[in-house]
């Protein structure tokens, strides 16, 4: 019964993450063909098919993807970082009103995020509240281009990925001991200096911790782009949906997908170093 | 001479509460002053207070005649011992005690000296690069007393700096602390809620209770003098006898069923006096300042031994029967004692 018990999570495992990258592997070895599904496999005659990662290494439309992910990744990452920092340690040192404030950062979570993302659009578009208000107040005759924009997309993805800054920042600021901050008052430090020298250092894992846990699911971000973002904003998650659904090319979708996977595991190990460090 | 720390009719308060009442208080420069008090006596408020952690509700705090009103913690020539140590757990030993002459800005070399001198004067040679969490508790005590200390403070704030020591280690340590307190010139402010420790290390002793400074005196006459029964209980160990002031300025004891007199007359509003255990002897003395009892528990404590005598009135007094003056009376022995006028202090409250 205990050594079922103990195979549980390794089936679990098995079933639910192994196989499906196997899955995705092989596909991204595959041939295109038609039918349903529509590629055949390596052991179906053809063997194994190395044109689909090559693709991805030559193909400045598939490269240019990656590289724009990787950067809005790493900016919603930092933005996130910026807001978060301050409002991670200002709710820990809330006092009374520390659980309120950490519900209403929550709280999105809560709410569809379809409808957020709604939300924004309907603020954001040409007849939208924001372009509506400016006219009437006569700031502007001409809409200004707020939706579709890289900035609107960057906003969206800074507003859905927040909390997940928030809470490591949070969590790590609640274990600082305010008598640090005293002490090196008392040694001469001015309250600026005491926070660079004494309180940052101390939050150092948690901000990488932050970075990262935003980093790694926004690089995959397709939504939010393809709802806010210009029409050129080709991400990878934008093209791995033309190219899965679209072009229904299959392989190349899971080379792509094998390719951001590939990318992203420096930052995932980093991730889970820091997390046993901390 | 001006004094190193002057505080005048200093109040603060917590919400209906008065952590510091009035309190007045001098320090020269160069003095060991021990805070003494229980927990909630505002012993740790008025360091606070001093630090800048705290601001007064009214009353002033100078330092060396200058008002430190309104003046930022890191703007204060006055440094603390944290209870805690509050070492800074990303900063090896070195740069802890180094870091105060890092924010006055001294030269790299300047800061390498003095932090030698830190390390070899608390004797950490070999630590420089370890962080706190290597260390033991002695240790990071040395750690944080030598980053204070580094900076040359005119006043050190030492908040229970042995309380977080072992007995063995804080005998010599409290003896070490001495020894760099002489050495640093520096005067020291220590709060202590060990009666002991406040009257080994300190040059003087303010007893403090619910935010009042009760007596500031020098160990011995705090010992041999205390002004009211608090003070006499608090450094525990002496028979504090209730009684009425009579016409001539004696002390009628009904529990002790006799009459204390003291050097001179008791003064008006004395309610009862202390006497030291060690200051009563049996001698088959009568008449005032003589007590008859029973011996109800003898403890042998080495080169004393400590007797509990009843009186016919009630009370039960601790009789301090020295060694060198024969094996004491088997319990049960009805005994006579007698002390001296000196021995009687009168107090009030």
């Amino acid at each position: 019964m205990r050594a079922l018990l103990r195979l549980l999570p390794g089936a679990w495992l098995a079933l639910l993450v192994a196989a499906p990258l196997v899955l995705v592997a092989v596909m991204a070895l595959s041939w295109q063909a038609e039918g349903v599904p529509p590629y055949s496999p390596p052991w179906a005659g053809e063997g194994v098919n190395p044109e689909n990662l090559r693709l991805l290494a030559e193909d400045p439309h598939y490269r240019d993807a990656l590289a724009q992910s990787l950067v809005a990744a790493a900016l919603t990452a930092g933005l996130c970082l910026l807001l978060a920092t301050p409002m991670g340690i200002a709710i820990a040192r809330a006092g009374r009103a520390r659980n309120t404030l950490l519900g209403a950062v929550l709280l999105p979570f809560w709410t569809g995020f379809l409808i957020r993302i709604g939300a924004w659009i309907g603020l954001l578009r040409d007849e939208g509240w924001i372009n509506s208000l400016l006219r009437a107040l006569g700031w502007i005759d001409q809409p200004l281009p707020l939706l579709y924009s890289n900035g609107a997309m960057l906003l969206g993805m800074v507003h859905a990925y927040l909390p997940f800054a928030v809470l490591p920042i949070f969590a790590a600021a609640t274990r600082l001991d305010p008598v640090l901050e005293q002490a090196a008052a008392d040694l001469g430090a001015t309250p600026g200096r005491a926070f660079v020298t004494v309180t940052l250092p101390q939050l150092l894992p948690a901000l990488a911790a932050a970075f990262l846990l935003v980093f790694i699911p926004a690089a995959g971000e397709y939504v939010i782009p393809e709802l806010l973002g210009p029409a050129d904003a080709t991400l990878v998650g934008r093209v791995l949906f033309q190219e899965f659904f679209q072009n229904r090319d299959w392989p190349v979708a899971a080379a792509l997908a094998v390719a951001l996977l590939a990318l992203l595991i420096g930052p995932i190990i980093l991730f889970q170093r820091l997390g046993r460090a901390a | 001479m001006t004094p190193r720390l002057s505080l005048r009719a200093v109040t603060r308060r917590f919400g209906a509460v008065a952590a510091l009442d009035a309190v007045s208080l001098d320090v020269a420069p160069g003095e060991f002053l021990a805070l003494l008090g229980g927990s909630g006596s505002g012993k740790s408020t008025l360091l606070r207070v001093v630090a800048g952690f705290e601001a007064p509700d009214s009353g002033t705090v100078a330092l060396d005649g200058a008002d430190l009103a309104g003046v930022p913690p890191h703007r204060r020539p006055v440094n603390m011992m944290f209870q805690s140590y509050a070492l800074f757990p990303h900063l090896s030993v070195a740069a802890n005690i180094g870091y105060g002459l890092r924010r006055e800005g001294r030269p790299r070399g300047e800061i390498a000296d003095r932090v030698a001198q830190a390390v070899a004067m608390l004797r950490l040679d070999g630590l420089e690069s370890r962080r706190p969490d290597r260390l033991s508790g002695g240790q990071r005590q040395r750690v944080a007393l030598a980053r204070a200390l580094v900076k040359r403070p005119r006043l050190l704030l030492l908040d229970e700096p042995l309380g977080a020591l072992d007995a063995n280690l804080r005998e010599r340590t409290g003896f070490e602390l001495r020894a760099i307190q002489r050495e640093s010139g520096a005067a020291f402010v220590m709060v202590t809620h060990d009666q002991a420790e406040a009257l080994a290390l300190a040059d003087r002793v303010a007893v403090m209770d619910r935010g009042r400074l009760l007596q500031v005196a020098p160990p011995r006459e705090l010992y041999e003098r205390p002004a009211t029964r608090f003070v006499a209980n608090f450094l525990g160990a002496a028979n504090i006898l209730p009684g009425t002031r009579t016409a001539d300025g004696a002390l009628d004891c009904p529990e002790a069923a006799c009459t204390l007199r003291a050097a001179a007359p008791v003064p008006p509003g004395t309610l009862a006096a202390a006497l030291r255990p060690e200051r009563i002897r049996i001698a088959p003395a009568t008449g005032d300042n003589t007590a008859a009892g029973t011996i109800e528990e003898a403890a042998f404590r080495g080169e004393s031994s400590l007797l509990l005598v009843r009186l016919p009135g009630g009370a039960l007094i601790r009789v301090s029967h020295a060694e060198e003056d024969g094996a004491p009376p088997p319990r049960g022995t009805a005994v006579r004692l007698a002390w001296d006028a000196e021995a009687v202090v009168p107090l009030a409250e």
